[in-house]
C-alpha cells in the first residue's frame, strides 16, 4: 500500500575542508515515509541529490555505534531516529559536538580511540585458570554489578554530551570512564590497580561536574554518570587509604 | 597533499543552547544562595559573640522587610538546589542491595527528600519553641 509521499527539509551542516573554510549548512528537500529515519534520509540524500556528502553508517540497528551525529542539537543514532518526529519543521544534522570535524557529519575519533586502549578494556583475570580447571564462574548478583556498563557500544553520543569534555578533551569522559568501570567490577577481573591510574587526578573523574547529560541521551541504557561519580568515592578512598596500608603494588603513586 | 585540516567548534554560550544545560547551571547557581545564607547565620554568630548590642543590631537587620523578602527568595532557591541535589544523588551511589533487590533511583531520591524534609522540620520546631 503506497503512503502518501511527504517531503521534509533536511539541513545539514558541511565541510569540505578543500573548499570550506569552515563550516557551513546547506538544506535537502527529501522525500519520506513513515519508517524513515535520519540516516534513511542522509541515504537519500547522498544517492540521489549529493554524492559529495560524508557520513559513517554500518549496521542500521543500532548495535555499531557509527551514525552518532547531533539531530536539531541533540546527540543521538541517525539509525534510532525518525524522520517523523521532526516533520513538518526542518530537522537540523551537525557531526557530534565537541569532536573535531574531519568532513561534514564524520569527526575525529582519534582521541576516544586512543583514551579507549589506555584503560585496557577486557578481563585481566584474577586468577589465570587452565583449560583444565574450567570457566570463570560468576553469580547472576556479579553479573548484575556491572552488567548495563557492558551494553556501551562505544558510539560516543555521550560525549557529545558532556560540556566538560568539550571544554577540555583531556578528560578522560563519560564512556571510557564507564567501560573502565565495566572491567574493574566484574569479579573475575583483577586489572583494577591498573586501570585506575588513569582515573585519578584533574583529567580523571574529578573533571566530571555531574551534570548527568551522558546518562540522559545514552542509547543503549547505560548510565555512565553512575560509573564517573561511584568511581570519585573510590579514587578518594584509595587517596586517604594510602597512609594506612601497605604499599600498593602499582597502583597509585 | 594533505588535506586534512580538521575544524574545531567553538562552544561560546554552551549552556544556553540545550534546556538541560540550562537547568544545570540554574541549580549549580543556587549554590550561591546556599553560601550567602550560610554567611548570614556566621554574621549573626560573630554578632552573638560580639555582645548584646551587636546582637540585637542583628536581630533588628534581619528582621527588616528587605531582609524578610530575601529570606523568602533564598528558602526557595535552597528548596530547589536540595531538589536537585537529591535528584543526582542515586547517579552518586553503588547499587543498594536490600532483600535481594536493587533500590531504585526514585527510592533513593525519595528517601533523601524525606530526610532533608524531616530534619527541617525539627530545626524549625526546635527554633519555635525556643522563641516561644
Amino acid at each position: 500500500m503506497s503512503e502518501q509521499e511527504k517531503i521534509i527539509e533536511i539541513e545539514v551542516l558541511r565541510y569540505r575542508p578543500e573548499q570550506d573554510e569552515k563550516p557551513v549548512p546547506q538544506v535537502f528537500k527529501v522525500p519520506f515515509t513513515d519508517d524513515m529515519s535520519v540516516l534513511q534520509g542522509i541515504q537519500y540524500i547522498k544517492d540521489w541529490l549529493d554524492g559529495t556528502l560524508s557520513y559513517r553508517w554500518s549496521c542500521r540497528m543500532a548495535i555499531c555505534g557509527s551514525c552518532g551525529m547531533m539531530v536539531d542539537g541533540i546527540p543521538k543514532l541517525a539509525c534510532k531516529t525518525f524522520l517523523r518526529d521532526y516533520y513538518p519543521n526542518r530537522v537540523r544534522i551537525e557531526a557530534l559536538a565537541h569532536f573535531p570535524i574531519e568532513r561534514d557529519l564524520v569527526v575525529v575519533a582519534d582521541d576516544f580511540i586512543e583514551k579507549l586502549q589506555r584503560i585496557k578494556p577486557w578481563i585481566i583475570p584474577k586468577e589465570a585458570r587452565t583449560l583444565e580447571q574450567g570457566e570463570y564462574i560468576q553469580t547472576p548478583a556479579e553479573l548484575d554489578v556491572y552488567e548495563q556498563f557492558s551494553s556501551c557500544i562505544n558510539c560516543m553520543l555521550c560525549y557529545a554530551a558532556c560540556p566538560q569534555y568539550g571544554l577540555n578533551d583531556k578528560f578522560l569522559g563519560p564512556g571510557i570512564i564507564a567501560l573502565l568501570h565495566r572491567y574493574n567490577a566484574d569479579s573475575r577481573d583483577g586489572g583494577e590497580a591498573e586501570r585506575m591510574q588513569e582515573i585519578h587526578g584533574h583529567e580523571g573523574v574529578f573533571n566530571c561536574t555531574a551534570v548527568g547529560y551522558c546518562s540522559e541521551v545514552c542509547p543503549k541504557g547505560v548510565d555512565p554518570a553512575n560509573a564517573v561519580n561511584v568511581n570519585k568515592t573510590k579514587v578518594a578512598q584509595d587517596y586517604f587509604l594510602r597512609f594506612v596500608r601497605p604499599k600498593a603494588k602499582g597502583g597509585m603513586e | 597533499m594533505n588535506a586534512r585540516r580538521p575544524y574545531k567548534r567553538p562552544m561560546p554560550g554552551w549552556w544556553r543552547k540545550n534546556p538541560f544545560f540550562v537547568e544545570y547551571v540554574i541549580h549549580e547557581a543556587t549554590a550561591c544562595f546556599v553560601a550567602a545564607y550560610a554567611f548570614i547565620l556566621l554574621a549573626g554568630l560573630v554578632c552573638l559573640a560580639m555582645g548584646e548590642q551587636s546582637w540585637n543590631a542583628w536581630l533588628a537587620q534581619v528582621r527588616s522587610p528587605m531582609a524578610v523578602l530575601a529570606h523568602l527568595i533564598m528558602l526557595v532557591a535552597i528548596a530547589y538546589h536540595s531538589y536537585t541535589w537529591f535528584r543526582i544523588m542515586p547517579k552518586t551511589l553503588p547499587p543498594i542491595v536490600i532483600g535481594g533487590k536493587r533500590m531504585s533511583p526514585a527510592a533513593i531520591t525519595g528517601g533523601g527528600l524525606a530526610a532533608a524534609a524531616v530534619t527541617s522540620l525539627l530545626m524549625l520546631g526546635l527554633a519555635w519553641g525556643a522563641l516561644s
